[in-house]
């Protein structure tokens, strides 16, 4: 097969990425986020993107910098409350956000990668996020009518690819990685280590290469921590 | 168990109270998920002797005590987002899974916090309107999919109101969704017939119960009968 999947430079790999592009971006708090696909999206200064994503970053960094620098037009999250500038902007009216529950969130993407428009789920009845949505009982019970999400490009963090673009997470910085990766149309991966198709074992692979697009090495990861706790021995 | 980092244990009496109330509920074999906070606070209480083990919808299930100072890894996180360890036997999974284990009803115990819950079970824990909007994370999909949900929180508010009410004054987090209410005062579960009270508190009164909380409830029949050795 034909090596075109590696990337030169992060800047050659969000090139496309354009004003009011649909993003879904892995991670989960700080931990497993693409964040050198962010650093060079903050550079490009693309605007009015609408990121899907569980949370998002911190003043100061992860998709916080976007928000800082005013690139991001809407949200859709699950948990936002790490985040000043957010606050900010989403009280003056700057920002849109579309709070989701975290479960219904990961199926979400997880649905419009798979090509599932909607699913219903019991998630969510009777509260805020009920409104305007299709409900249907099933065997006695309501459920709400939720739907996929697929975005134009997908930006997602791995440990290691190989260079079909098959993917290995590392511990809980999976987390909405993969599901990110099949949900995006264009998905940008970004790993701290890149080996010749064949040396990963075919059972370990967690996103098969088919949903990975570009495949970049990055290097000098900062993978803040925001709380860290520890005991003394 | 967690092995707490010196100063997170000075918790008041009452949230001991309840937290130890709370690690009752845990029996031997269970998949237990901890929200934030006090509940969270649950893991130091379970005895020695049971084992379970408990889930993070960050995608694990298995979580180990925090790391020993220096061994930290940013890629190993709680949903409170702390760095911790995993225990023998532990998997990692990714977020759709995580959630099709809780909303698919694997999970024996949800034990989560409370703002306000009401007589017939309904549970409010993620917004207050006019305050920021923080976002209500994992905690709709628990209240749905846990086989047994428990809510854990102070009977009454900084004001001294009830925080077991009528009808909740708050938005929802979860319609009807509550199992069992521990309190600092009270122990009620909700059921067809209704909210009752199992058990009080040590050094509480029936009624100081009652005229702690809004909601109408029940009395169970064990309940009255201790009170009646008493």
């Amino acid at each position: 097969m034909k090596n075109s999947k590696l990337m030169n430079s992060f800047k050659e790999a969000i090139s496309d990425i354009n004003d009011g592009a649909t993003l879904i971006v892995g991670g989960f708090g700080l931990c497993g986020i693409p964040e050198k696909t962010i650093q060079a999206l903050k550079e490009k200064g693309t605007k009015n993107l609408t990121v899907v994503s569980n949370n998002c970053g911190v003043d100061d960094w992860g998709l916080g910098l976007l928000l800082a620098n005013k690139q991001i037009k809407k949200m859709i999250s699950s948990y936002v409350g790490e985040n000043k500038i957010f606050e900010q902007q989403f009280l003056s009216g700057e920002l849109e956000v579309e709070l989701t529950p975290q479960g219904t969130l990961a199926e979400r993407i997880r649905a419009g990668g798979a090509g599932i428009p909607g699913f219903y789920t019991a998630t969510g009845v009777g509260t805020p996020i009920a409104e305007g949505k299709e409900v249907k009982e099933f065997d006695g019970k309501t459920y709400l009518l939720e739907r996929g999400i697929v975005g134009d490009f997908a930006l997602v963090k791995a440990w290691k690819a190989d260079t079909l673009g098959n993917l290995v997470y590392h511990k809980t910085a999976r987390n909405f990685n993969p599901l990110a990766a099949m949900a995006g149309r264009i998905t940008i991966a970004e790993v701290e280590e890149i080996v010749e198709a064949g040396e990963l074992q075919p059972d370990e692979i967690h996103t098969p290469g088919i949903y990975v697009q570009r495949i970049l090495l990055g290097t000098d990861y900062q993978k803040r921590i925001e709380k860290r706790t520890v005991v003394h021995a | 168990m967690l092995n707490l980092p010196k100063g997170a244990v000075n918790m008041k009496d009452t949230r001991l109270t309840i937290v130890k109330r709370a690690a009752q509920e845990i029996k031997d074999g269970m998949y237990v998920n901890l929200g934030i906070g006090m509940p969270t606070l649950v893991a130091n209480e379970i005895p020695a002797d049971i084992n379970v083990l408990l889930q993070s919808e960050n995608g694990l299930l298995g979580i180990g005590p925090y790391p020993i100072a220096g061994q930290e890894d940013p890629d190993l996180i709680n949903a409170g987002k702390e760095t911790i360890t995993t225990v023998p036997g532990a998997s990692f999974f990714d977020s759709a899974e995580s959630f099709a284990m809780i909303r698919g009803g694997h999970i024996d115990i949800s034990i989560l916090g409370g703002m306000e819950v009401s007589e017939n079970g309904d549970l409010a824990n993620w917004m207050i309107p006019g305050k920021m909007v923080k976002g209500m994370g994992g905690a709709m999909d628990l209240v749905h999919g846990s086989k047994r949900v428990i809510v854990i929180m102070e009977h009454v508010n900084k004001q001294g109101k009830s925080k077991v009410k009528k009808v909740c004054s708050l938005p929802l987090t979860g319609q009807r969704v509550v199992d069992r209410l521990i309190t600092d005062l009270a122990v009620f579960d909700f059921t067809p017939e209704g909210m009752i009270l199992i058990e009080t508190q040590e050094g509480v009164s029936l009624e100081e119960v009652k005229a702690k909380t809004d909601a109408s409830f029940m009395i169970s029949p064990s309940l009255i009968l201790v009170e009646q050795v008493k």
